[in-house]
Protein backbone atom coordinates (compact mmCIF):
# COMPACT_ATOMS: atom_id res chain seq x y z
CA UNK A 1 0.00 0.00 0.00
CA UNK A 2 1.14 3.51 -0.88
CA UNK A 3 1.66 6.54 1.97
CA UNK A 4 -1.77 7.46 2.49
CA UNK A 5 -1.75 11.57 2.62
CA UNK A 6 -1.06 13.52 5.65
CA UNK A 7 -4.34 14.76 7.50
CA UNK A 8 -4.01 18.22 9.64
CA UNK A 9 -5.02 18.21 13.10
CA UNK A 10 -4.60 20.24 16.20
CA UNK A 11 -3.64 18.25 19.37
CA UNK A 12 -4.19 19.96 22.54
CA UNK A 13 -1.19 18.60 24.44
CA UNK A 14 -0.41 20.15 28.08
CA UNK A 15 -3.14 22.94 27.66
CA UNK A 16 -1.39 24.13 24.56
CA UNK A 17 -2.68 24.06 21.00
CA UNK A 18 -0.34 22.00 18.60
CA UNK A 19 -0.81 21.67 14.29
CA UNK A 20 0.18 18.86 13.04
CA UNK A 21 0.23 16.95 9.54
CA UNK A 22 0.65 13.65 10.10
CA UNK A 23 0.14 9.98 8.11
CA UNK A 24 -3.12 8.69 9.70
CA UNK A 25 -1.64 5.44 10.72
CA UNK A 26 1.13 7.17 12.63
CA UNK A 27 0.56 6.67 16.42
CA UNK A 28 0.54 9.30 19.31
CA UNK A 29 3.81 8.47 20.42
CA UNK A 30 5.46 9.10 17.01
CA UNK A 31 3.32 12.14 16.43
CA UNK A 32 4.26 13.66 19.82
CA UNK A 33 8.24 13.03 19.67
CA UNK A 34 8.84 13.15 15.72
CA UNK A 35 5.92 15.91 14.68
CA UNK A 36 6.06 17.77 17.82
CA UNK A 37 9.25 16.99 19.18
CA UNK A 38 7.86 16.41 22.65
CA UNK A 39 10.62 13.44 23.18
CA UNK A 40 9.76 13.37 26.98
CA UNK A 41 7.72 10.73 26.37
CA UNK A 42 10.04 7.73 26.00
CA UNK A 43 9.52 4.73 23.43
CA UNK A 44 10.20 1.58 24.94
CA UNK A 45 8.89 -1.92 23.36
CA UNK A 46 6.14 0.33 21.61
CA UNK A 47 3.82 -3.38 21.91
CA UNK A 48 2.38 -2.51 25.13
CA UNK A 49 4.01 -4.22 27.52
CA UNK A 50 6.75 -1.90 29.50
CA UNK A 51 4.78 1.32 29.97
CA UNK A 52 7.01 3.98 29.15
CA UNK A 53 5.80 5.58 26.61
CA UNK A 54 2.84 6.46 29.42
CA UNK A 55 0.52 10.04 29.07
CA UNK A 56 -2.70 10.71 29.57
CA UNK A 57 -5.49 10.86 27.62
CA UNK A 58 -8.78 13.21 29.28
CA UNK A 59 -7.15 12.15 32.36
CA UNK A 60 -6.54 8.70 31.83
CA UNK A 61 -2.85 6.70 31.98
CA UNK A 62 -2.91 4.95 28.12
CA UNK A 63 0.04 3.51 25.98
CA UNK A 64 0.84 6.47 23.73
CA UNK A 65 2.60 3.48 21.52
CA UNK A 66 -0.78 1.49 20.59
CA UNK A 67 -3.17 4.98 20.54
CA UNK A 68 -3.73 6.31 16.84
CA UNK A 69 -2.60 10.27 16.82
CA UNK A 70 -6.19 10.78 14.70
CA UNK A 71 -7.95 9.01 18.07
CA UNK A 72 -6.41 11.68 20.32
CA UNK A 73 -7.62 14.42 18.02
CA UNK A 74 -10.17 16.71 20.44
CA UNK A 75 -8.89 15.06 23.67
CA UNK A 76 -6.59 16.64 26.14
CA UNK A 77 -3.15 14.86 26.19
CA UNK A 78 -1.22 15.54 29.05
CA UNK A 79 2.47 14.16 28.83
CA UNK A 80 5.89 14.33 31.44
CA UNK A 81 7.04 17.77 30.07
CA UNK A 82 3.59 19.28 31.25
CA UNK A 83 4.17 18.31 34.93
CA UNK A 84 6.42 20.96 35.80
CA UNK A 85 5.59 24.76 36.16
CA UNK A 86 8.89 26.11 33.94
CA UNK A 87 11.45 25.60 36.33
CA UNK A 88 9.20 24.27 39.18
CA UNK A 89 9.24 20.68 39.11
CA UNK A 90 5.85 18.90 40.80
CA UNK A 91 6.05 17.25 43.92
CA UNK A 92 6.22 14.12 42.59
CA UNK A 93 9.20 14.52 40.07
CA UNK A 94 11.02 16.43 43.07
CA UNK A 95 10.37 13.63 45.22
CA UNK A 96 11.33 11.12 42.81
CA UNK A 97 14.95 12.75 42.33
CA UNK A 98 15.22 13.55 46.27
CA UNK A 99 14.61 9.62 47.01
CA UNK A 100 16.64 7.91 43.79
CA UNK A 101 13.50 6.17 42.44
CA UNK A 102 14.86 7.19 38.94
CA UNK A 103 18.27 5.55 38.39
CA UNK A 104 18.50 4.88 34.55
CA UNK A 105 15.78 7.02 34.07
CA UNK A 106 13.78 5.25 31.10
CA UNK A 107 10.81 4.23 32.40
CA UNK A 108 10.58 7.48 34.57
CA UNK A 109 8.42 9.73 32.44
CA UNK A 110 5.67 7.03 32.10
CA UNK A 111 5.71 6.23 36.00
CA UNK A 112 4.89 9.75 36.70
CA UNK A 113 2.38 9.77 34.31
CA UNK A 114 0.89 6.77 35.56
CA UNK A 115 1.37 7.83 39.28
CA UNK A 116 0.32 11.62 38.57
CA UNK A 117 -3.15 10.10 37.15
CA UNK A 118 -3.26 8.21 40.69
CA UNK A 119 -3.14 10.55 43.06
CA UNK A 120 -5.52 12.92 41.05
CA UNK A 121 -8.28 10.41 41.82
CA UNK A 122 -6.57 9.23 44.89
CA UNK A 123 -4.73 11.72 47.14
CA UNK A 124 -4.29 8.86 50.10
CA UNK A 125 -3.29 6.00 47.73
CA UNK A 126 -2.25 2.90 50.06
CA UNK A 127 1.06 1.28 49.23
CA UNK A 128 -1.04 -1.79 47.32
CA UNK A 129 -3.24 0.87 45.42
CA UNK A 130 0.47 2.11 43.99
CA UNK A 131 1.31 -1.26 43.02
CA UNK A 132 -1.73 -1.30 41.34
CA UNK A 133 -1.46 1.96 39.80
CA UNK A 134 2.55 1.21 38.21
CA UNK A 135 1.51 -2.45 37.29
CA UNK A 136 1.58 -1.83 34.01
CA UNK A 137 4.97 0.19 34.05
CA UNK A 138 8.30 -2.20 34.49
CA UNK A 139 11.50 -0.42 35.78
CA UNK A 140 14.58 -2.77 35.70
CA UNK A 141 16.72 -0.56 38.03
CA UNK A 142 15.15 0.40 40.82
CA UNK A 143 13.52 -2.30 42.21
CA UNK A 144 10.45 -0.18 42.55
CA UNK A 145 10.80 0.21 46.62
CA UNK A 146 12.18 3.98 46.10
CA UNK A 147 9.22 4.76 43.26
CA UNK A 148 6.74 3.44 46.13
CA UNK A 149 8.02 5.62 48.99
CA UNK A 150 8.51 8.75 46.42
CA UNK A 151 4.72 8.34 45.46
CA UNK A 152 4.08 8.01 48.69
CA UNK A 153 6.13 11.20 49.85
CA UNK A 154 4.57 13.14 47.23
CA UNK A 155 1.12 11.99 47.95
CA UNK A 156 1.60 13.57 51.74
CA UNK A 157 3.25 16.92 50.66
CA UNK A 158 0.69 17.28 47.56
CA UNK A 159 -2.16 16.85 51.20
CA UNK A 160 0.39 20.16 52.38
CA UNK A 161 1.67 17.89 55.24
CA UNK A 162 5.01 18.66 56.30
CA UNK A 163 6.62 15.21 55.19
CA UNK A 164 10.12 14.29 55.29
CA UNK A 165 11.51 10.88 53.54
CA UNK A 166 12.06 8.78 56.39
CA UNK A 167 16.08 8.08 57.40
CA UNK A 168 15.55 4.00 55.80
CA UNK A 169 14.47 5.99 52.72
CA UNK A 170 17.87 8.01 52.40
CA UNK A 171 20.70 6.09 53.93
CA UNK A 172 19.08 2.34 54.14
CA UNK A 173 17.78 0.08 56.86
CA UNK B 1 11.31 1.72 15.97
CA UNK B 2 8.24 -0.47 15.42
CA UNK B 3 5.76 1.22 12.80
CA UNK B 4 2.17 0.18 12.37
CA UNK B 5 2.30 -0.06 8.55
CA UNK B 6 -0.35 2.04 6.16
CA UNK B 7 -3.88 1.13 6.24
CA UNK B 8 -7.06 3.50 5.45
CA UNK B 9 -8.94 4.08 8.71
CA UNK B 10 -12.14 4.22 9.00
CA UNK B 11 -14.67 5.47 11.26
CA UNK B 12 -18.65 4.40 10.95
CA UNK B 13 -20.93 5.99 13.11
CA UNK B 14 -23.27 2.79 13.26
CA UNK B 15 -22.91 -1.05 12.99
CA UNK B 16 -24.34 -1.30 9.56
CA UNK B 17 -21.80 0.94 8.23
CA UNK B 18 -19.46 -0.57 9.81
CA UNK B 19 -20.03 -4.19 8.72
CA UNK B 20 -20.89 -2.74 5.30
CA UNK B 21 -17.32 -1.39 4.93
CA UNK B 22 -15.75 -4.91 6.81
CA UNK B 23 -18.21 -7.16 3.58
CA UNK B 24 -16.66 -4.36 1.10
CA UNK B 25 -13.18 -4.68 1.78
CA UNK B 26 -13.18 -8.68 2.76
CA UNK B 27 -9.55 -9.79 4.00
CA UNK B 28 -8.07 -6.27 3.23
CA UNK B 29 -10.51 -5.19 6.14
CA UNK B 30 -10.25 -5.66 10.26
CA UNK B 31 -11.99 -4.04 13.06
CA UNK B 32 -10.24 -2.33 15.66
CA UNK B 33 -11.81 -1.38 19.22
CA UNK B 34 -9.00 -0.58 22.06
CA UNK B 35 -6.01 -1.87 19.87
CA UNK B 36 -4.37 -3.37 22.59
CA UNK B 37 -4.06 -6.57 20.40
CA UNK B 38 -4.30 -5.84 16.80
CA UNK B 39 -1.98 -2.73 17.00
CA UNK B 40 0.67 -5.04 18.48
CA UNK B 41 0.33 -7.66 15.98
CA UNK B 42 0.03 -5.16 12.89
CA UNK B 43 3.52 -3.91 14.25
CA UNK B 44 4.72 -7.31 14.09
CA UNK B 45 3.43 -7.91 11.10
CA UNK B 46 1.05 -10.75 11.76
CA UNK B 47 -1.98 -8.93 10.24
CA UNK B 48 -1.43 -6.09 7.96
CA UNK B 49 -5.08 -4.87 6.78
CA UNK B 50 -5.13 -2.43 4.32
CA UNK B 51 -8.65 -1.22 5.80
CA UNK B 52 -9.12 -0.76 10.02
CA UNK B 53 -12.36 -0.29 10.82
CA UNK B 54 -12.51 1.86 13.95
CA UNK B 55 -15.42 0.94 16.34
CA UNK B 56 -14.99 4.07 18.50
CA UNK B 57 -17.77 6.22 17.23
CA UNK B 58 -20.77 3.37 16.92
CA UNK B 59 -22.52 4.49 20.05
CA UNK B 60 -24.50 1.08 20.47
CA UNK B 61 -21.06 -1.09 21.39
CA UNK B 62 -20.29 1.87 24.55
CA UNK B 63 -23.61 0.84 26.20
CA UNK B 64 -24.01 -1.09 29.54
CA UNK B 65 -27.84 -2.10 30.40
CA UNK B 66 -29.37 -4.23 32.93
CA UNK B 67 -32.09 -5.79 30.75
CA UNK B 68 -35.95 -6.20 32.46
CA UNK B 69 -35.62 -10.18 33.03
CA UNK B 70 -32.19 -9.13 35.06
CA UNK B 71 -29.73 -10.18 31.88
CA UNK B 72 -26.99 -7.32 32.11
CA UNK B 73 -25.73 -6.63 28.16
CA UNK B 74 -22.52 -4.98 27.51
CA UNK B 75 -21.44 -3.55 24.46
CA UNK B 76 -18.87 -4.70 22.83
CA UNK B 77 -16.40 -0.69 23.08
CA UNK B 78 -17.18 -0.69 26.80
CA UNK B 79 -13.35 -0.65 28.28
CA UNK B 80 -12.28 -3.32 30.92
CA UNK B 81 -11.58 -0.54 33.29
CA UNK B 82 -14.88 0.98 33.06
CA UNK B 83 -16.33 -2.91 33.71
CA UNK B 84 -13.70 -3.37 36.39
CA UNK B 85 -15.18 -0.75 38.45
CA UNK B 86 -18.87 -1.08 37.44
CA UNK B 87 -20.71 -1.47 40.76
CA UNK B 88 -23.36 -3.94 39.63
CA UNK B 89 -20.89 -6.20 38.33
CA UNK B 90 -18.95 -6.52 41.24
CA UNK B 91 -22.20 -7.12 43.54
CA UNK B 92 -23.93 -9.40 40.92
CA UNK B 93 -20.84 -11.00 38.60
CA UNK B 94 -17.97 -11.11 41.32
CA UNK B 95 -16.54 -13.93 39.02
CA UNK B 96 -16.51 -12.16 36.02
CA UNK B 97 -15.52 -9.05 37.84
CA UNK B 98 -12.49 -10.67 38.73
CA UNK B 99 -11.43 -12.16 35.29
CA UNK B 100 -12.18 -8.63 33.94
CA UNK B 101 -9.75 -7.40 36.98
CA UNK B 102 -7.02 -10.38 35.96
CA UNK B 103 -6.68 -9.16 31.83
CA UNK B 104 -2.94 -7.54 31.84
CA UNK B 105 -2.65 -4.59 33.30
CA UNK B 106 -4.56 -1.25 34.55
CA UNK B 107 -3.16 0.97 31.35
CA UNK B 108 -3.66 -2.03 28.89
CA UNK B 109 -7.71 -2.10 30.83
CA UNK B 110 -8.16 2.00 30.20
CA UNK B 111 -7.77 0.94 26.48
CA UNK B 112 -8.59 -2.53 25.90
CA UNK B 113 -12.42 -3.57 25.22
CA UNK B 114 -14.81 -6.38 26.40
CA UNK B 115 -14.97 -7.27 22.89
CA UNK B 116 -11.39 -7.01 21.74
CA UNK B 117 -10.90 -9.30 24.83
CA UNK B 118 -13.28 -11.92 23.52
CA UNK B 119 -12.25 -11.89 20.08
CA UNK B 120 -8.20 -11.90 21.03
CA UNK B 121 -5.87 -13.83 18.91
CA UNK B 122 -4.64 -17.00 19.96
CA UNK B 123 -1.07 -17.06 21.07
CA UNK B 124 2.14 -19.41 20.69
CA UNK B 125 5.55 -18.84 21.76
CA UNK B 126 6.60 -19.32 18.26
CA UNK B 127 3.90 -16.94 16.36
CA UNK B 128 4.16 -13.84 18.88
CA UNK B 129 7.46 -12.88 18.09
CA UNK B 130 9.13 -10.26 15.95
CA UNK B 131 8.59 -10.75 12.29
CA UNK B 132 12.64 -11.05 11.88
CA UNK B 133 12.29 -13.97 14.69
CA UNK B 134 9.57 -15.77 12.83
CA UNK B 135 11.53 -15.00 9.35
CA UNK B 136 14.75 -16.66 10.49
CA UNK B 137 12.48 -19.96 11.60
CA UNK B 138 10.59 -19.65 8.45
CA UNK B 139 7.79 -18.91 10.15
CA UNK B 140 4.88 -21.30 11.26
CA UNK B 141 1.95 -22.10 9.53
CA UNK B 142 -0.26 -19.59 11.58
CA UNK B 143 1.47 -16.81 9.62
CA UNK B 144 2.17 -18.62 6.40
CA UNK B 145 0.19 -21.45 4.76
CA UNK B 146 2.82 -23.62 3.63
CA UNK B 147 4.69 -23.60 7.64
CA UNK B 148 4.87 -25.97 9.67
CA UNK B 149 3.71 -26.28 13.18
CA UNK B 150 6.67 -26.04 15.59
CA UNK B 151 5.25 -26.84 18.12
CA UNK B 152 4.26 -30.33 16.84
CA UNK B 153 5.81 -30.52 13.48
CA UNK B 154 3.73 -33.40 12.19
CA UNK B 155 0.60 -31.67 12.97
CA UNK B 156 -1.64 -30.68 10.17
CA UNK B 157 -3.41 -28.34 12.26
CA UNK B 158 -1.82 -24.81 14.35
CA UNK B 159 -2.19 -25.36 18.55
CA UNK B 160 -1.49 -21.99 19.22
CA UNK B 161 -3.46 -21.14 22.48
CA UNK B 162 -6.79 -19.35 23.61
CA UNK B 163 -5.48 -16.72 25.99
CA UNK B 164 -8.34 -14.80 27.00
CA UNK B 165 -9.04 -14.35 30.48
CA UNK B 166 -12.76 -13.25 29.64
CA UNK B 167 -13.57 -16.76 27.43
CA UNK B 168 -13.18 -19.62 29.81
CA UNK B 169 -15.42 -17.87 32.40
CA UNK B 170 -18.51 -16.26 29.93
CA UNK B 171 -18.74 -19.58 28.64
CA UNK B 172 -19.19 -21.51 31.72
CA UNK B 173 -21.41 -19.06 32.28
CA UNK B 174 -23.39 -19.58 29.47
CA UNK B 175 -23.43 -15.93 28.34
CA UNK B 176 -24.92 -14.90 25.04
CA UNK B 177 -23.18 -13.24 22.04
CA UNK B 178 -24.57 -10.55 19.81
CA UNK B 179 -23.48 -10.51 16.13
CA UNK B 180 -24.15 -8.30 13.81
CA UNK B 181 -23.99 -9.27 10.16
CA UNK B 182 -24.68 -8.61 6.26
CA UNK B 183 -28.18 -10.45 7.13
CA UNK B 184 -28.97 -8.64 10.36
CA UNK B 185 -28.26 -9.99 13.61
CA UNK B 186 -27.85 -12.89 15.53
CA UNK B 187 -27.52 -14.44 19.04
CA UNK B 188 -25.01 -17.11 20.24
CA UNK B 189 -24.04 -18.42 22.98
CA UNK B 190 -20.54 -17.90 24.00
CA UNK B 191 -19.27 -21.37 23.52
CA UNK B 192 -20.65 -21.34 19.82
CA UNK B 193 -18.46 -18.16 19.13
CA UNK B 194 -15.07 -20.52 19.21
CA UNK B 195 -13.62 -23.50 17.51
CA UNK B 196 -10.88 -25.71 18.05
CA UNK B 197 -8.21 -24.63 16.15
CA UNK B 198 -5.08 -22.11 16.47
CA UNK B 199 -5.93 -20.36 13.47
CA UNK B 200 -9.51 -20.29 12.33
CA UNK B 201 -10.72 -19.67 16.69
CA UNK B 202 -13.64 -17.73 15.32
CA UNK B 203 -16.84 -19.39 14.33
CA UNK B 204 -17.81 -15.87 12.86
CA UNK B 205 -17.88 -14.68 9.42
CA UNK B 206 -15.06 -12.16 9.20
CA UNK B 207 -17.05 -9.54 8.37
CA UNK B 208 -19.27 -10.14 11.15
CA UNK B 209 -19.05 -7.89 14.21
CA UNK B 210 -19.40 -8.75 17.83
CA UNK B 211 -21.72 -6.13 19.36
CA UNK B 212 -22.75 -7.22 22.62
CA UNK B 213 -22.26 -9.77 25.29
CA UNK B 214 -24.93 -10.56 27.31
CA UNK B 215 -24.64 -12.02 30.62
CA UNK B 216 -27.11 -14.10 32.50
CA UNK B 217 -29.52 -13.00 35.26
CA UNK B 218 -28.42 -13.47 38.78
CA UNK B 219 -29.90 -16.80 40.45
CA UNK B 220 -29.65 -19.94 41.23
CA UNK B 221 -25.61 -20.01 39.87
CA UNK B 222 -21.84 -18.95 41.22
CA UNK B 223 -19.11 -18.46 38.42
CA UNK B 224 -15.50 -18.24 38.86
CA UNK B 225 -12.62 -18.03 37.31
CA UNK B 226 -8.55 -18.28 38.04
CA UNK B 227 -5.71 -17.87 36.31
CA UNK B 228 -1.97 -19.47 36.43
CA UNK B 229 0.60 -16.66 35.11
CA UNK B 230 4.44 -15.88 35.90
CA UNK B 231 3.59 -12.26 37.17
CA UNK B 232 1.02 -10.81 39.16
CA UNK B 233 0.32 -8.65 36.06
CA UNK B 234 0.96 -8.19 32.79
CA UNK B 235 0.96 -12.01 31.44
CA UNK B 236 -1.64 -13.96 29.50
CA UNK B 237 -2.73 -17.01 31.53
CA UNK B 238 -0.95 -19.94 30.91
CA UNK B 239 -3.90 -21.53 32.39
CA UNK B 240 -7.19 -20.07 32.72
CA UNK B 241 -10.02 -22.01 34.41
CA UNK B 242 -13.82 -20.94 34.34
CA UNK B 243 -16.21 -22.42 36.20
CA UNK B 244 -20.12 -22.04 36.65
CA UNK B 245 -22.20 -24.24 39.30
CA UNK B 246 -26.10 -24.10 39.41
CA UNK B 247 -27.10 -25.07 42.70
CA UNK B 248 -30.84 -26.72 44.00
CA UNK B 249 -32.58 -25.29 47.14
CA UNK B 250 -30.76 -27.81 49.20
CA UNK B 251 -27.12 -27.58 47.74
CA UNK B 252 -27.22 -29.79 45.03
CA UNK B 253 -25.83 -29.25 41.77
CA UNK B 254 -27.62 -28.92 39.10
CA UNK B 255 -25.87 -27.98 36.33
CA UNK B 256 -22.04 -27.72 35.83
CA UNK B 257 -19.91 -26.17 33.02
CA UNK B 258 -16.10 -26.17 33.45
CA UNK B 259 -13.68 -24.29 30.94
CA UNK B 260 -10.07 -24.70 30.52
CA UNK B 261 -8.18 -21.69 29.60
CA UNK B 262 -4.32 -21.22 28.18
CA UNK B 263 -4.80 -24.87 27.42
CA UNK B 264 -5.44 -25.29 24.54
CA UNK B 265 -7.43 -23.43 21.25
CA UNK B 266 -9.97 -22.91 23.00
CA UNK B 267 -11.47 -22.63 26.56
CA UNK B 268 -11.83 -26.58 26.39
CA UNK B 269 -14.71 -28.42 28.34
CA UNK B 270 -13.65 -30.15 31.55
CA UNK B 271 -16.53 -33.03 30.45
CA UNK B 272 -15.55 -35.50 33.14
CA UNK B 273 -15.05 -33.23 36.02
CA UNK B 274 -18.17 -31.66 35.05
CA UNK B 275 -20.40 -35.28 35.44
CA UNK B 276 -18.84 -35.57 38.23
CA UNK B 277 -20.25 -32.60 39.80
CA UNK B 278 -23.57 -32.63 38.57
CA UNK B 279 -26.44 -34.41 41.23
CA UNK B 280 -23.92 -34.05 44.30
CA UNK B 281 -22.98 -31.67 47.05
CA UNK B 282 -19.78 -29.63 46.75
CA UNK B 283 -18.13 -31.14 49.60
CA UNK B 284 -14.28 -31.11 49.88
CA UNK B 285 -14.02 -34.33 48.85
CA UNK B 286 -16.01 -34.00 45.33
CA UNK B 287 -14.04 -30.52 44.82
CA UNK B 288 -10.82 -33.20 45.05
CA UNK B 289 -12.29 -35.73 42.65
CA UNK B 290 -13.47 -33.64 40.06
CA UNK B 291 -10.36 -31.13 40.05
CA UNK B 292 -8.15 -34.31 39.78
CA UNK B 293 -10.50 -35.32 36.61
CA UNK B 294 -9.49 -32.21 34.73
CA UNK B 295 -5.57 -33.47 34.21
CA UNK B 296 -6.68 -35.51 31.05
CA UNK B 297 -8.19 -32.36 29.15
CA UNK B 298 -5.90 -30.32 30.03
CA UNK B 299 -3.96 -30.62 26.66
CA UNK B 300 -0.74 -28.90 27.39
CA UNK B 301 2.07 -28.04 24.77
CA UNK B 302 4.94 -26.45 24.84
CA UNK B 303 4.03 -23.13 23.27
CA UNK B 304 3.55 -20.49 26.69
CA UNK B 305 5.44 -19.99 29.70
CA UNK B 306 6.30 -22.40 31.92
CA UNK B 307 6.66 -26.00 32.18
CA UNK B 308 4.57 -27.88 30.01
CA UNK B 309 4.22 -30.79 31.93
CA UNK B 310 3.93 -28.62 35.24
CA UNK B 311 1.02 -26.79 33.94
CA UNK B 312 -0.90 -29.91 33.28
CA UNK B 313 0.52 -31.14 36.60
CA UNK B 314 -1.23 -28.20 38.48
CA UNK B 315 -4.57 -27.96 36.24
CA UNK B 316 -6.55 -30.05 39.12
CA UNK B 317 -5.08 -27.85 41.52
CA UNK B 318 -6.69 -24.79 39.83
CA UNK B 319 -9.61 -26.67 38.88
CA UNK B 320 -10.82 -27.40 42.71
CA UNK B 321 -9.37 -24.16 43.62
CA UNK B 322 -12.16 -22.42 40.75
CA UNK B 323 -14.79 -24.48 42.07
CA UNK B 324 -14.18 -24.37 45.54
CA UNK B 325 -14.83 -20.54 44.85
CA UNK B 326 -18.29 -21.33 43.54
CA UNK B 327 -19.51 -22.33 46.78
Amino acid sequence: MTEPNKVLATFQVNGEPHEVAFVPHKTLLEVLREEMTLTGTKHGCELGECGTCTVQVDGTPVLSCLVLAVDAVGKNVQTVEGLACGSDLAPLQDCMADLGAAQCGYCTPGILMAADALLKDNVRPTRDEIKEALAGNLCRCTGYLKIFEAIELAAARMRGEDAEPSKESIYGS
Amino acid sequence: MLRLPPFTYHTPKNAVDAVRIAKEYGREAMYVAGGTDLYPNMKRRHQTPAQVISLRDVPELHSMEVLEDGRLQIGAMVTLTTLEFYPHLKAHYAGFAHAVREISTPLLRNMGTIGGNLLLDTRCSYYDQSHEWRESIDFCMKSKADAICWVAPGSPRCWAVQSSDSVPIICAMEAEIELAGVDGMRTIKGDDLYQDDGIQYLTKKPEELLTKITLPAPGNWKASYLKLRRRDTYDFPVLGVGACLWFAADGTIEKANVRLGGAGSYAMPATKTEELLVGKKLTDELIAEAGAAAMKPARTMDNTDLDVYWRKKVAPIYVARALKACR
